[in-house]
């Protein structure tokens, strides 16, 4: 009752707000992209007509005020009219759909490959900051947070895929129908084919959440109540995972949450040298073509993840720390 | 095995922390003991040592710190070189800690209940509801009002006070022989610091269970304590009986300490002020570490330490006697 109640008044108050933001993103977008250059110089020969483009040009609606073209796009959104591809002359939502599968699983591998190695790797140099395997951690993150994506990337072709010829260079193999959803994650090609893109993308953030569990990690066990437990004679497993960790976790799944978004949102890099056919990859080539439905469908889409992400984010807090879930009916006796 | 052997006996303990320029020596030479069901009060300013010994005690010294010296026997067992995972069975156990700050010791994301519970059966064999059933009983008497209610609360949910007398149950959760208390009501109000100190002195008697109690509050001391050791930049100036010392102190520090304290009833016209500071620790002079300060310093302080001999009622360790 007290509780759900106020979980649901914050979450619609997310959700308003959340709203306010893709507004404002899709705004900025839309006006940033009249600046991208002339869309119908990409979708006519050099021998049509000044006429012709002209009347192309109004078919499209481009001449009217910019304002008042981005009102009849996102009067057409609300009613799930996501536009046409200026490029494909296809749905603008089916494109999208196509590719959605493609990043979202790169994104959710890299993801989670950052977490499994990521905050063991920080347990464990936060625990022995001065064992030899933590200083190789410490120098392998270094090397993961200072060195760009795509160099890591274009390294492991060139050794992985090139010299040694274990794994393929780009593309993401075969993929099996599951619905409208397609996975790499069922055949053997696909596998191996993930592995060296979701590797590089996932690498900035290992490092990352290593770098940061292991911080906090250092931090919490210097607190009062980890001494404490030790003088309870608690066994050193239940100390630094039951009592140590959990105290880590929520700037860890912060962290984690804002950079699960960022994984999707730059995926952009990876799947460009990879040439992994997702929505960044779209994307990149949507700009080139001054595909402006594309363009912003892709960013409302990508500012809609973030904000859903950002809400788990919030509610993870909720269940991590019952400080937060306070509310008047529990308050703290005097005496 | 002698009748009337101590609990614990500390002897000729040293702990030293190596750094870059050298080592600090920040308990030098010192030894006590403490009496089955007796509480020994420890006394000094700031950096004389005293939480460090109730640390090397517990085996809890914080890196770099490390005992270089000495012994600390528990029932005549060394325990001061144990194995960490043997010394951890011995914490909680046999000896059980409680620290300063109240509102610091418990972990926030953990309910009261699973914090005792995970300490009842660390050390017993208790079914999970059976050590529940102990844990509240714990709080009942630890004066924690509707105990079965506020089992389930969170640390945050309850006051400083309330708090501190969860610690207690905590500390006390497995009947442990020794509780190591270092300070434990100095970040609490005066008024909640009575009612700690008189139920910790009350848990104590009826359990039996002896306490090395570290504290800078005389007045604290003076009704709790059966012993008192004074402590000086990580030597002891003077022990004995808690009576003898606040009344009728030897050694000049003490005396100094007793003049200092102001007391209802008898106007005095000055308090009595020690001048000069405690020396740090890689300042303290050779001879008797007190001796820059003392009044009646001579030859002989310079010198030589002086070792804790018998003079009156208690052990003073001074060149006057």
């Amino acid at each position: 009752m007290g509780t759900m109640g106020v979980m649901a008044a914050f979450v619609l108050r997310r959700i308003f707000q959340a709203i306010i933001v893709m507004l404002v993103v899709s705004l900025l977008a839309f006006v940033m992209f009249t600046f991208v250059g002339d869309p119908i110089a990409q979708m006519v020969g050099q021998d049509t007509s000044l006429a012709d483009r002209a009347a192309l040009r109004d078919r499209l609606g481009l001449n009217d005020p910019i304002i008042l073209q981005y009102a009849r796009y996102l009067g057409n959104v609300v009613q799930g009219d996501f536009g046409i591809s200026f490029r494909t002359a296809r749905r603008v939502d089916v494109l999208l759909a196509e590719r959605m599968p493609a990043t979202l699983e790169l994104a959710l591998v890299a993801a989670l490959y950052a977490l499994l190695a990521g905050v063991p790797m920080g347990v464990y140099t936060g625990l022995y900051p001065d064992r030899w395997l933590s200083r190789v951690f410490q120098a392998v993150s270094l090397a993961g947070i200072s060195l760009p994506t795509f160099f890591i990337g274009i390294l492991l072709i060139l050794f992985f895929g090139v010299v040694l010829g274990w794994l393929p260079t780009f593309g993401r193999g075969q993929t099996v129908q599951v619905g409208w959803w397609s996975t790499g994650l069922l055949t053997v090609s696909g596998l191996k084919s993930l592995i060296m893109p979701a590797f590089t993308l996932g690498m900035f953030q290992l490092t990352l959440i290593m770098r940061l569990v292991r911080s906090e990690m250092l931090e919490v066990l210097r607190t009062d109540y980890i001494k404490f437990a030790r003088a309870r004679g608690l066994s050193n497993r239940a100390v630094h995972f039951g009592h140590a960790l959990k105290n880590t976790l929520v700037p860890v799944i912060t962290i984690t949450g804002l950079q699960l978004g960022s994984l999707i949102a730059f995926a952009i890099i990876t799947e460009t040298v990879f040439q992994w056919p997702g929505m960044g990859l779209l994307f990149l080539q949507a700009i080139q073509f001054v595909d402006i439905p594309v363009m912003s469908t892709y960013l409302i889409l990508v500012a809609a993840f973030f904000v859903v992400i950002n809400l788990v984010v919030d509610l993870l807090y909720y269940a991590v720390d019952p400080r937060l879930r306070m509310d008047s009916s529990a308050a703290g006796a005097t005496g | 095995m002698a009748a009337n052997q101590p609990l614990l006996q500390v002897n000729n303990l040293r702990i030293e922390f190596p750094n870059r320029r050298g080592t600090l020596v920040a308990v030098d030479d010192i030894s006590l003991h403490i009496d089955p069901g007796e509480v020994l009060g420890v006394v000094g300013e700031s950096g004389a040592g005293k939480s460090l010994t109730g640390a090397a005690i517990i085996g809890l010294l914080e890196p770099p710190g490390r005992i270089a010296g000495g012994e600390i026997l528990l029932d005549g067992r060394r325990i001061d070189n144990l194995p960490y995972e043997q010394m951890r069975r011995i914490r909680g156990k046999e000896i059980g800690a409680i620290f300063q700050d109240p509102l610091t010791s418990l972990n926030p994301l953990y309910k009261i209940s699973r914090q005792l519970v995970e300490t009842i059966q660390t050390h017993t064999d208790m079914s999970a509801t059976q050590a529940r059933n102990h844990a509240l009983d714990l709080l009942d008497s630890v004066g924690i009002p509707a105990a079965s209610e506020r089992l389930d609360a969170y640390p945050h949910e309850f006051s400083g006070g309330m708090r501190q007398r969860v610690v207690i149950a905590l500390a006390l959760a497995v009947n442990p022989r020794l509780i190591i208390a270092d300070e434990p009501t100095t970040a609490l109000d005066v008024s909640i610091q009575a009612q700690i100190i008189g139920l910790l002195r009350r848990l104590c008697r009826d359990h039996g269970t002896a306490v090395m109690l570290v504290t800078h509050d005389m007045g604290v001391i003076a009704e709790t304590a059966d012993r008192v050791a004074v402590m000086y930049a990580g030597r002891i100036a003077e022990v004995g009986p808690v009576e003898a010392v606040v009344k009728d102190a030897r050694h000049p520090y003490t005396h100094g300490l007793m003049g200092s304290i102001p007391a209802v009833g008898h106007h005095v016209e000055r308090l009595t002020q020690i001048d000069g500071a405690m020396p740090r620790l890689t300042e303290i002079p050779p001879g008797c570490a007190f001796n820059p300060r003392c009044p009646k310093v001579f030859d002989k302080c310079l010198a030589e330490r002086p070792d804790l001999r018998p003079a009156g009622r208690t052990d003073v360790s001074c060149w006057l006697y």
